[in-house]
């Protein structure tokens, strides 16, 4: 794309052609990132009216999966993502205090919290398959020993949820290794760090995703 | 208002650089636009010459040309080509890319990348989708409704993934649209001064970012549903395939109107350009535009009045579903009030837009009869929904698709195209269209069951007229086509401004330069100023 070329003092952006200033394409990429968020939230929308419409049906059923899920490793799970949510705001906050190296630090501890999030998720998927918890119609009643005849509904909706957030989980890091490439390089400073702030936003949706996952799948019930 | 020719150079955005690659890497919305319009208009061949095979089956009772199998198979892929590939793309990521920056007065989109992916999304979900062709091909209609689409043993999976690629492209398009409305209107374009297409499709690129989610997340839980079988939807497991369907209309419904609206806009266009008059009604138009919109949200369940719903819930819907009438006539008695005692021209632009209200009229009073809750249950999924539905879809967007074109053609490409063979477009086209579809009202009121391969000897007569109009159909948009390659290549050069319009795009050369005007337009008045 052809930028206009601003006197190139300190740390000027060279902000795109349509644009009137660098000020002009950040309130507008701004506002496009947030607009994709209504979407994501959308999308997870509709699995969340699909749960709320089947726990209203067999809330037993729910209550009883609920239980056989860990809801400690669910919590440390929280508390992870909600640190990495500090640690790329602060990433955002040291860019705009020009201080690269720290913000570097940070997005790359955050990338770190998003890998501890999917190993915990991993051990918790592997153990779910070893007791044979499967979703829908590969869950074995007689097996696993179910209450409820359609307990593999609720594994359904388990996998379903936790695993668009997971596919989520994994974008968000691979975005952040992209913009901590980019820190590295020395592309943002305090007059450019669009692209960082759109992967915080995103992030921190994906965050805000699982803090209503994590009770409505492990502690309502 | 600044007029490039003046300046001597005749450098535009089709020969600013040339070769294939400059047009696939293309950051410039005008000639994404151009490339969604060969990309389409071949989509609808595809689809065209299905509805052909469809419409020939069904000449006569009994097996025609094709077995049952074959004729779900082909009924299939002429509604999921027509729908995800032709009319939901088609007027926004044609004529809106195209023209929307331009209206504003904006050199480009607001997210230039970003509308090149979405071409990219369009056209890769568009691969796979068509991929099925060569795997099991899919029978379970454009809606993939379950439980048979849990059941069939065809490429469902592939076929839903596709769409869900489409998805992302139309919402990629929408949310671009939104935020170039929002921030690179140019200085004095207050918004209430954009002209009334960029209202139909900033209109349309709200229900694309808030509607087209939940039909990726529907498509997802019917892929899940497939390979993992979760049981959301299968009633052995506890689900409920009715569930699906709430889902799938939950955006289908709005789609329809992200069909129709972009139409509306152009209609708005062409009638007040042509009738030589400031548009009745603006800020009415424009606001039954965000109205349809915002109701569309709130009426999916009249495709389910005969699934089991509860009464309350279908009269709720059904009344409702009425309130879509009361902006949709807002529109229609403005246009009707503009043309009155203006100095109307008839040119082929103009032709389509009258068409557009004729057959758009029909489709919405039939759509208003299939509101109402009794009719319904007494002509659901009969031919008359069939003939309503494509009223609405072929009548309208189709007609104001034609419309546009031939409207926006000069602009475009800087070419004439042969007014003659345009006129005669528009007389095949839609003289075929009522011969087609207006029978279908009658047999689906005489109780024949759409869908269906085969029928009873008493549905032959109208049956055979019905096939007879779609070759007249065929022959008019062959006509067209002509019209559009003939003025490629032989038209004269066109003016700046050839149909006296006033919106901002007839102020620059045709075809505009790169960057759209040489001098960034300010807006000191109104879209439509002439009396």
């Amino acid at each position: 794309m052809s930028t206009d070329s601003h006197s190139a003092h300190g740390h000027e952006h060279h902000f795109a052609h349509h644009f009137r200033s660098a000020e002009h394409e950040y309130l507008t990429s701004k506002e496009g990132i947030w607009l994709f968020m209504v979407t994501e939230i959308l999308m997870f929308g509709g699995l969340f009216v699909g749960y709320s419409i089947f726990h209203n049906i067999y809330p037993e059923m729910f209550a009883e999966g609920a239980k056989s899920l860990d809801w400690k490793m669910g919590f440390t799970n929280t508390l992870v993502l909600i640190f990495s949510s500090l640690t790329m705001a602060l990433g955002i906050y040291f860019l705009q205090k020009n201080q690269a190296k720290k913000a570097a630090m940070s997005l790359a501890i955050t990338i770190l919290c998003g890998a501890i999030f999917m190993v915990i998720k991993y051990f918790e998927y592997t153990h779910k398959f070893h007791l044979g918890l499967f979703p829908g119609r590969f869950l074995d009643v007689a097996k696993v020993g179910a209450q409820h005849a359609n307990l593999g509904m609720y594994f359904g909706f388990y996998y379903c949820m936790t695993g668009l957030h997971g596919i989520h989980v994994l974008l968000g890091m691979g975005l952040i290794s992209w913009v901590l490439f980019r820190t590295v390089r020395g592309d943002f400073n305090s007059n450019y760090y669009t692209a960082v702030e759109g992967v915080g936003i995103f992030w921190h949706i994906v965050d805000l995703i699982w803090i209503f996952l994590f009770p409505l799948l492990y502690l309502v019930g | 208002m600044a007029n490039a020719a003046a300046h001597g150079s005749d450098k535009n955005y089709l020969n600013e650089t040339s070769g294939i690659w400059s047009w696939l890497t293309t950051l410039d919305h005008k000639r994404i636009g151009i490339m969604y319009f060969v990309t389409v208009m071949f989509f609808f061949l595809l689809g065209g010459i299905m509805a052909l095979l469809i419409r020939l089956e069904l000449m006569t009772p009994g097996p025609t040309i094709m077995t049952a199998d074959t004729y779900n198979q082909v009924m299939t892929y002429h509604g999921a080509i027509m729908v995800f590939m032709v009319i939901i793309p088609g007027i926004p990521a044609i004529l809106g890319n195209f023209f929307l920056p331009i209206h504003i007065g904006a050199k480009d989109v607001a997210f230039p990348k970003l509308n090149l992916l979405s071409w990219y999304c369009l056209m890769a979900g568009a691969l796979l989708a068509f991929s099925t062709l060569f795997t099991h091909k899919i029978d379970t209609g454009w809606t993939f409704y379950t439980p048979y689409s849990i059941k069939t043993g065809t490429s469902v999976v592939t076929m839903v993934i596709a769409a869900f690629i489409m998805g992302m492209s139309s919402i990629l398009t929408g949310l671009n649209f939104i935020a170039t409305v929002h921030k690179l209107r140019a200085p004095g374009m207050t918004m209430y001064r954009i002209p009334l297409f960029v209202w139909a499709l900033y209109s349309t690129a709200i229900l694309q970012v808030l509607a087209t989610p939940v039909l990726g997340i529907t498509l997802l839980l019917l892929t899940m549903e497939r390979t993992f079988g979760v049981g959301i939807f299968d009633p052995a497991l506890g689900g409920d395939p009715v569930l699906f369907q709430h889902f799938f209309w939950f955006y289908s419904h709005p789609a329809v109107y992200i069909m129709i609206l972009p139409a509306m806009g152009i209609v708005s266009e062409v009638i007040a350009t042509f009738s030589r008059k400031t548009i009745f009604g603006y800020t009415a138009i424009a606001y039954s535009s965000l109205g349809i919109a915002g109701v569309s949200f709130f009426v999916w369940g009249h495709h389910m009045f005969v699934s089991g719903q509860s009464a309350t819930a279908g009269i709720l819907f059904s009344f409702i579903t009425m309130l879509v009438g009361v902006p949709t006539a807002i529109k229609m008695f403005n246009w009707i009030a503009t043309m009155y005692k203006g100095s109307v021209q008839m040119q082929s632009p103009m032709l389509f837009a009258l068409g557009f209200l004729f057959l758009f009229a029909i489709g919405g009073v039939t759509g208003i009869m299939l509101a109402v809750l009794p009719i319904d249950v007494h002509f659901h999924d009969t031919y008359f929904v069939v003939a309503h539905f494509h009223y609405v879809m072929v009548g309208g967007t189709l007609m104001a698709i034609m419309g546009g074109f031939y409207y926006w053609f000069p602009k475009m490409f800087g070419k004439m195209y042969n007014e003659v063979t345009a006129r005669l477009s528009f007389v095949f086209i839609f003289i075929g269209f009522n011969v087609t579809f207006f029978p279908q009202f009658v047999l689906g009121a005489m109780g024949m069951p759409r869908r269906y391969f085969d029928y009873i000897p008493a549905y032959h007569s109208l049956n055979a007229i019905s096939t007879v109009g779609s070759w007249l159909i065929a022959t008019g948009f062959l006509i067209g086509l002509y019209t559009i390659i003939n003025g490629l290549t032989k038209g004269e050069k066109a003016p700046m401004n050839p149909w006296g319009g006033k919106t901002l795009e007839w102020t620059t050369a045709s075809p505009p330069p790169h960057f759209n005007f040489d001098v960034e337009p300010v807006i000191t008045a109104g879209p439509y100023e002439y009396r």
